[in-house]
């Protein structure tokens, strides 16, 4: 029988990978505090070893040679950490978090048949190699002369202790093992055994002597009496034997090479699958009583027909809610990436940073982590560059010199909301100033409100550093970021105070996958508004309306005046009614600035499924995703933001009608 | 046929052992650890325990010195699974009451052959 | 279109190593896409239409949940606009797991294009479709345009085209 061992390659590299972020972050909570209790660094250097120890099996069973004998190199050194023949000091730990890294290219090379540097690994390879030659205790040397015996025969006495049974050995079974080798003859040997009223039936009192006869090798033998050598007394001598000594054995191991494999995989609570499992039964049942109640219906079961609807209804949307959890992910996946960054950038720039994270149970969906670990990433890097303050800096303003970065997730609503502080020096607003007017996004002298500034920051180009760091980041600035966050339907806001730190929230939905919206009727064509940037909903006259010069329209919302966005007009098509009063206004709001939506008629609250429009056509301005109604025909999904920013490009020249008493008012009339 | 407990921290070796043996029609409970392992086997009996000897809250050669104070277990095969390197490991385990071994990295076909040696 | 599809089947399991192409009318012109990259023919149906999109697009449809793009190659190929009828189709092609709906007057016929049915072709300025031409071939007498799909469908053309209508 043949088992591809290919199938458990996802659960081997998952679990790895896993290994590694924990192992990472003991090492990074060994090297904070130094001076932790004896036990607790037993008890991580444990763990740390079994990670590479099962990293060395799996990898050996799979026949990534090349990692297994890297993994060996590593547990040696860990090896002596947790018998305390070394101490994980400085130098120790930073090289054991060199081959996290080494072990990490190495399975992601092996998983992707790809390539691995081999510098760093080569590097790692060499140090551990010279700390095992230094080693307190260095391993035995094994020798590699064997002594190989054939012989026509074989004379095996074997008389077994009396209590082999209770290491579970049976000596039955090892005679069924010999007799497989070769001619067997067997003589029992009952001398040992007790009178009657002294026999325990639990102990072995027998022993015998085998005879047995063929080819076989000594090792064939000996790997039989193997588990039983302690427990037994054994003589193997040859019947007519000749003996060669042969120098070493050929390794026969040979590594199969990489693999290649495809998708992703997603590890799953077992609680997780089993209520899945229990809705699914429900639904079962349901269904079957649906249709008893169809095959003979009448009039009467109409009430019955209607509960079992009703019941369908739950059913399908407990099965929902259960798929929707197994895609969800603590947010622990990104933030454990963390701590290892903070270091050594933190290190690299001569910075003393505590990394305070909360709320690391915080489940997101697998995709949104995916998409947004990165904008995280860059905020972090942003923080400790430019953000956090050096030693004596510090110390000068009269700040504690460790300064901190804090992470904390939470959720609200169907949001998930992200904050990303530091206590460093804030934004630079004159700069961020500067900068916006000689790139020509702000008119020169113009006065913003810190609000304004704050949003200034997410402009292209405005947040990349002048002098260019490596850490910061790849020239990536924070439009960047808040584009992959508006991508996920989500947003990012700043917040600052000069000398005391800068605070980045971050708000996201729980799920991609569901959306609850507003349908909208305009013309023939059916659009979806999601909820969550609808302020109300408003009726206005003719009278309401006020034309600007230039073009742009707007109305009163109370004491502020909102542009109106006729949908038909910057989607181009037929509206039933080009009269405001014939249609409603939906008052939308994002990014800190609102807008008025002119449509024909409001169809009402539904939950859609959102399907991607990149994936087989491109993004468009102003419409975030699509979906599929209730009868077949595809309905797109708006993006409030978009709409606000087209209905500005779309009203030429730039319109100076902006929310100004809103505290998060955005873009300005010095803004393209 | 029979009914195995397999015992490792690693999913991807219990995955392996549970579908190596599930597929030559064998039962296999899977458990995470000494102790996990300790309390399904006090529930109920099983002809064969295969058991990593490095695992977090009871290591292999603790879980084998319990098991073999339970009634139940007192002639139970128990086999421990080790790398070529630890011959001490090896040594403790038959002190501590196991039966024999698995030396790691093994295929599949290896370890249908040693627990069809031990199941007869 | 069963028997389009059993044309297809019949075709494909004849023994021949010339590629197979789905042939198609635009304007009285015949075209071809090779028939591994055609996924299914439907009739026509309403879409979606896009805003801020090239006029070509005419909107996205829901194929078994999956929201497609729907391209006029009549309008893509700047010819004369016709009003669908009971012989338009969409053609659905498949690209590197890309898929993309084109709507053209007619289906006619798969057939084998073999280094024999191919012609050259003199290069000439000035040619808008040129890009999207693979090569020509003569079968039966007629000739028959090559469509590159894969470019046809490339997001980036689609953008960039979108950019400058």
């Amino acid at each position: 029988m043949v088992i591809e061992l290919r199938q458990f390659h996802q659960t081997f590299f998952d679990e790895s990978l896993e290994g590694l972020a924990n192992m990472e972050s003991s090492l990074l909570r060994l090297e904070s505090h130094p001076d932790s209790n004896a036990l607790d660094v037993r008890e991580m250097l444990n763990a740390i070893f079994r990670v590479v120890h099962s990293i060395k099996g799996g990898s050996g069973t799979f026949g990534f040679g090349w990692i297994a004998d890297f993994s060996h190199l590593l547990e040696g050194l860990l090896d002596d950490l947790r018998e305390g023949r070394r101490t994980p000091d400085k130098p120790i730990l930073d090289l054991l978090l060199r081959s996290v890294d080494c072990l990490r290219s190495l399975l992601d090379a092996a998983r992707t048949n790809g390539t691995v540097d081999k510098r760093p690994v080569e590097e790692v390879t060499l140090a551990l190699e010279d700390l095992r030659r230094t080693s307190a205790e260095g391993e035995p040397l094994e020798t590699t002369e064997k002594v190989i015996v054939s012989a026509t025969g074989w004379r095996i006495v074997f008389r077994p202790t009396a209590g082999i049974f209770r290491s579970g050995n049976d000596p039955l079974r090892i005679m069924r093992e010999l007799k497989r080798l070769g001619e067997m003859k067997v003589r029992c040997d009952f001398q040992a055994l007790p009178a009657w009223r002294e026999f325990d039936p639990e102990s072995c009192y027998l022993g015998w002597t085998i005879e047995l006869q063929g080819d076989i090798s000594r090792p064939a033998i000996d790997e039989v009496f193997a588990w039983v050598i302690d427990d037994a007394l054994l003589e193997i001598s040859p019947i007519a034997a000749s003996v060669k000594v042969a120098q070493g054995e050929a390794s026969a191991e040979a590594s199969t090479g990489g693999v290649k494999l495809h998708g992703t995989s997603l590890r799953i609570a077992t609680h997780k699958v089993d209520t899945l499992m229990d809705v699914v039964g429900e639904l079962v049942i349901t269904h079957t009583m649906l249709r008893q109640t169809a095959t003979h219906f009448t009039s009467e079961d109409l009430p019955q027909l209607f509960a079992g609807l009703s019941l369908l209804e739950r059913n399908v949307r407990e099965l929902q809610e259960s798929v929707m959890s197994i895609r969800l992910l603590p947010i622990s996946f990104m933030f454990s990436r963390l701590p290892r960054l903070v270091r050594d950038i933190g290190e690299q720039l001569g910075k003393r940073v505590e990394l305070r994270l909360g709320g690391e149970q915080t489940e997101l969906d697998k995709t949104v982590i995916e998409r947004i670990s990165d904008p995280i990433l860059h905020m972090v890097r942003n923080s400790l560059d430019h953000g956090i303050e050096s030693p004596e800096e510090r110390r000068a303003a009269g700040k504690p010199e460790m300064g901190y970065i804090r992470l904390e997730a939470k959720q609200k609503g169907g949001n998930v909301i992200i904050e990303i502080e530091d206590d460093g020096r804030g934004l630079p607003y004159d700069k961020i100033l500067e900068r916006a007017m000689s790139t020509g996004a702000v008119a020169p002298n113009t006065r913003l409100t810190p609000e304004q500034l704050n949003e200034i920051i997410f402009l292209p180009g405005i947040s990349t550093s002048e002098s260019v760091t490596d850490l910061s980041g790849r020239g990536v600035g924070l439009d960047v970021v808040r584009n992959n966050v508006r991508g996920l339907g989500g947003n990012v806001e700043v917040s600052s105070r000069p000398g005391h730190g800068t605070r980045f929230v971050m708000r996201l939905p729980l799920t991609l996958a569901i959306l609850d919206g507003l349908g909208l009727q305009v013309g023939a064509q059916t659009y979806i508004l999601p909820l969550v940037s609808i302020t109300e909903s408003v009726r206005l006259g003719l009278e309401d309306i006020q034309r600007l010069p230039g073009g742009g329209e707007v109305f009163a919302m109370r004491k502020d005046y909102l542009p109106l966005v006729r949908l038909h007009h910057i989607f181009g098509i037929k509206p039933r009614s080009e009269d405001v009063s014939q249609g409603t206004v939906v008052v939308i709001e994002a990014d800190g600035s609102r807008a008025g939506l002119f449509v024909d008629e409001i169809l009402g609250q539904q939950q859609v499924v959102i399907k991607s429009l990149e994936t087989h056509y491109r993004r468009i301005d102003g419409i975030a995703a699509a979906t599929i109604l209730g009868d077949g025909t595809v309905a797109l999904i708006l993006d409030a933001g978009g709409l606000i920013r087209l209905a500005h490009v779309n009203a030429n020249p730039p319109v100076a009608v902006y929310d100004t008493t809103a505290t998060d008012s955005a873009s300005g009339t010095t803004l393209h | 046929m029979a009914t195995i407990l397999t015992v490792d921290d690693t999913a991807t070796m219990r995955q392996m052992i549970s579908f190596t043996l599930g597929s030559v029609g064998h039962q296999v409970i899977e458990a995470t650890d000494g102790a996990e392992a300790l309390e399904i086997a006090r529930g109920r009996k099983f002809d064969l325990v295969i058991a990593d000897v490095n695992m977090p809250n009871m290591d292999g050669i603790s879980l084998v010195k319990n098991l073999r104070t339970l009634p139940d277990y007192r002639f139970t095969p128990i086999l421990i699974l080790t790398t070529e390197s630890q011959d001490k490991k090896r040594q403790e385990g038959r002190t501590a009451g196991a039966t024999g071994w698995i030396v790691k990295p093994f295929n599949p076909e290896q370890l249908l052959t040693v627990v069809k040696k031990v199941l007869g | 279109m069963h028997t389009m599809t059993a044309a297809i089947a019949e075709k494909t399991s004849a023994s021949g190593a010339e590629p197979l192409y789905l042939a198609f009318s635009l304007n009285n012109q015949d075209y071809a896409v090779p028939i591994t990259q055609v996924q299914e023919i439907r009739e026509w149906s309403r879409v979606t239409p896009l805003p801020n999109s090239p006029h070509y697009i005419k909107g996205v449809l829901n194929l078994r949940g999956t929201i497609v793009p729907i391209i006029d190659m009549r309008l893509r190929f700047q010819l004369v606009e016709k009003d669908y009828d009971a012989f338009t189709v969409i053609v659905v092609v498949n690209v590197r797991d890309r898929l993309a709906g084109l709507v053209v007057d007619t289906v006619s016929d798969v057939l084998r294009v073999g280094p024999d049915e191919r012609c050259t072709m003199s290069e000439f300025e000035g040619q808008a479709n040129r890009p999207f031409i693979e090569g020509l071939a003569q079968v039966d007498g007629q000739l028959l345009i090559l469509l590159d799909v894969q470019r046809l469908v490339n997001p980036e053309d689609l953008a960039t085209v979108a950019g400058s209508s």
